[in-house]
């Protein structure tokens, strides 16, 4: 029993990593129609940024690490928005172009940082709560997962407030509907487009801290290694879906967790599995727009 | 590509007959480029980095088929040279076959998966299928990085040279290799051309131009686009089991979604959607990532301040950098500009709807 408490919370944190990332690609797929491969660079650039802030302030105090996920954030959204505004928007509409661009940019990215901070993993340094667990029904839980867990939450609950009470918000839920009429009367969606991808880049930025966290180190291959789940996420949760992608990203990662531990390591298999199974079954996803 | 050889179809492959009569004699010759060759043309270092050249020269043209061609973008294209390579591998090391049934037997396994797997993904389009091959080609990586006692693990796999014939052994016979390298570019090249003209390759291309209107018409996508799947998987097979033999393995690399990546970079900077684009890129490429890393270790980068020595030490940079600007500023990449250039006109609307529509 505590076993399987301590996998589901443990899930339940790594799912939120996933969302943290999957959320933004989601996102920027459904306004944009854009793959966007430079995600996990935000991501990988948000925990480099979150680690050279806790390297200078001292890594064990709670005002560092909030400080360094707002650092994060903050990095990752001016690099998503000046990639959005130097680079996608030259290739309006240009989809598959719009996905190279992303493509070089991620290569070029992942071997900038590794010619800057090195290829081998740095440990990082976190408050002393974080290492610690809390018992929950006999589970002793990591607390860390907590702080995913409530971050992710936090995340949800912006984007969702967001896109439901601010004008911006109004206009990327339109755009996302039909882009071509949100245009025709009159509304400059390029601007959306902007805010959609610093959105995005800062809960890749955030996710990019509480990953270091949780691995326990920053690498420049970090945010490759997310992203190719995020895509899996998206894609069962069907592609522009933020609910989908919130949903898909709990299942993905608590399948993972269980199979990890009950089938000997099979979880990145388990995972492909049912991306196989959801795709045979439903194509568009989860909570998809019908084809 | 139909305007660069619509004059001239003959002529282009008499020329082409005669590039490959050239590069078959080149072993025989004593010819050097500073700068651009290690040494002279019969060395084997250098026959090997020339083999490598074509290796990657196939490789982009099978991706080309599927991409250029049948418009499918797919991000894991690599699990099938890596299967491949492994294939070959793993067969050559656990059982007493020889070379040729060692290869039958992997080709086998090669076009059930691809088949297997080819339907499942195919059942997506555009940027979903994109994420599925990529999903499956990272399924591959996982297997690989996993199992240490089939495949090596992170060490790589070691060919193992007991029942391969002697003139593929030895660094005296890789000019052998890299005449199999030749043989299998043309052979490639040969296979992806004459699907092109086949009926089927219309109907992939009527396909990436407008599914519906190809049902409309009472055709059945799925099989074309099956068709081409698998014939882009077993060319990419057959480079990664050369590649095992050029290269006396092979490392878990081949399997990662960078590889893919690279292989899209060549395509699209030789030129989507043109066969000799892709094998212009493939040299190109493997020339320039040869030269780059040459120059990243070079005392002229070292003496550099930082700022310009981090990025001009990682040539994985210079090629992201030199692919973003590609794209940006030379829609039809390197084909599409010298066809420009000899032909004077400016715009390609062909090339750039050609990117647009394989979504």
């Amino acid at each position: 029993m505590s076993t399987i408490i301590l996998l589901l919370i443990t899930g339940l944190g790594l799912g939120a990593l996933y969302f943290l990332v999957a959320s933004g690609l989601s996102l920027i797929y459904g306004l944009m129609g854009v793959l966007n491969f430079a995600h996990g660079s935000f991501l990988t650039l948000g925990a480099f940024a979150g680690w050279e802030l806790s390297r200078r302030m001292g890594g064990e105090s709670w005002g560092t690490l909030i400080a360094s996920m707002l650092l994060g954030m903050v990095v990752g959204a001016a690099v998503a928005a000046a990639t959005e505004f130097l680079l996608i928007r030259r290739l309006y509409n240009r989809h598959i172009e719009q996905v190279l661009v992303t493509v070089g940019l991620a290569l070029a990215t992942v071997a900038l940082f590794e010619g800057i901070w090195g290829t081998d993993p740095i440990y990082v340094t976190a408050p002393p709560w974080l290492s610690q667990t809390t018992e929950i029904l006999g589970a002793r839980v990591p607390n860390d997962r907590f702080l995913m867990i409530g971050a992710a939450v936090l995340v949800l609950l912006g984007i969702v407030a967001f896109l439901r009470y601010t004008r911006f918000g109004l206009i990327i839920r339109a755009g996302v509907e039909n882009r071509s009429m949100v245009t025709a009367l009159g509304i400059d969606v390029r601007k959306a487009f902007t805010v959609v991808f610093a959105i995005g880049g800062a809960a890749a930025g955030l996710g990019g801290v509480l990953a270091s966290h949780y691995f326990g180190y920053v690498s420049p291959q970090l945010g490759g290694s997310l992203l190719i789940f995020a895509f899996i996420v998206t894609v069962i949760g069907g592609l522009g879906s933020l609910a989908g992608a919130a949903i898909a990203s709990v299942v993905v990662a608590i399948l993972q967790q269980f199979a990890n531990y009950f089938w000997g390591g099979t979880g990145d298999l388990m995972v492909v599995l049912l991306l196989a199974v959801v795709l045979l079954v439903r194509p568009t996803g989860i909570l998809g727009k019908k084809a | 590509m139909k305007s660069l050889a619509n004059l001239s179809q003959r002529t282009w492959w008499i020329v082409g007959g005669v590039l490959v009569v050239v590069a078959a004699l080149l072993p025989l010759l004593n010819l050097s480029i500073p700068g651009v060759l290690p040494g002279a043309t019969y060395t084997p270092g250098t026959l090997q980095l020339l083999a490598l050249a074509l290796l990657f020269a196939s490789l982009a043209l099978s991706y080309h088929l599927l991409f250029g061609t049948a418009g499918m973008l797919s991000f894991g294209h690599a699990l099938y040279f890596a299967l491949g390579a492994y294939g070959l591998g793993i067969v050559l090391q656990q059982t007493e076959l020889t070379l040729i049934p060692a290869l039958g037997l992997t080709l086998a396994v090669v076009i059930a998966a691809a088949y297997l797997l080819g339907s499942l993904s195919l059942r997506v389009t555009g940027i979903s299928f994109a994420m599925v091959t990529l999903a499956f080609a990272q399924a591959g990586n996982v297997l690989v990085r996993r199992n240490p006692g089939l495949t090596g693990g992170e060490e790589g796999l070691r060919l193992d040279t007991e029942h391969i014939p002697d003139f593929f052994i030895g660094v005296v016979n890789t000019r052998n290799l890299y005449w199999l390298s030749l043989a299998l570019l043309v052979v490639v090249f040969v296979v992806v051309a004459w699907f092109e003209n086949s009926r089927a390759g219309h109907a992939v291309t009527a396909t990436r131009e407008n599914e519906l209107r190809v049902r409309v018409l009472g055709l059945r996508p799925f099989g074309v686009k099956l068709m081409a799947f698998v014939i882009a998987s077993v060319l990419a097979s057959l480079v990664g089991m050369v590649h095992l033999l050029l290269q006396s393995g092979t490392t878990p690399r081949a399997t990662s979604a960078d590889f893919t990546l690279t292989i899209l970079v060549i395509v699209v900077l030789g030129g989507v959607g043109s066969r000799w684009g892709a094998i212009v890129g493939g040299i190109i490429y493997t020339l320039l990532d040869q030269r780059l890393t040459a120059l990243a270790s070079s005392d002229a980068i070292d003496g550099l301040p930082a700022i310009l020595r981090i990025p001009l030490s990682e040539p994985l940079f210079i090629l992201g950098t030199l692919f973003i600007l590609v794209v940006l500023f030379l829609p039809g990449g390197i084909a599409g500009a010298v066809k420009r250039l000899s032909t004077g006109t400016s715009a390609t609307p062909s090339e750039r709807k050609l990117l647009e529509e394989a979504e």
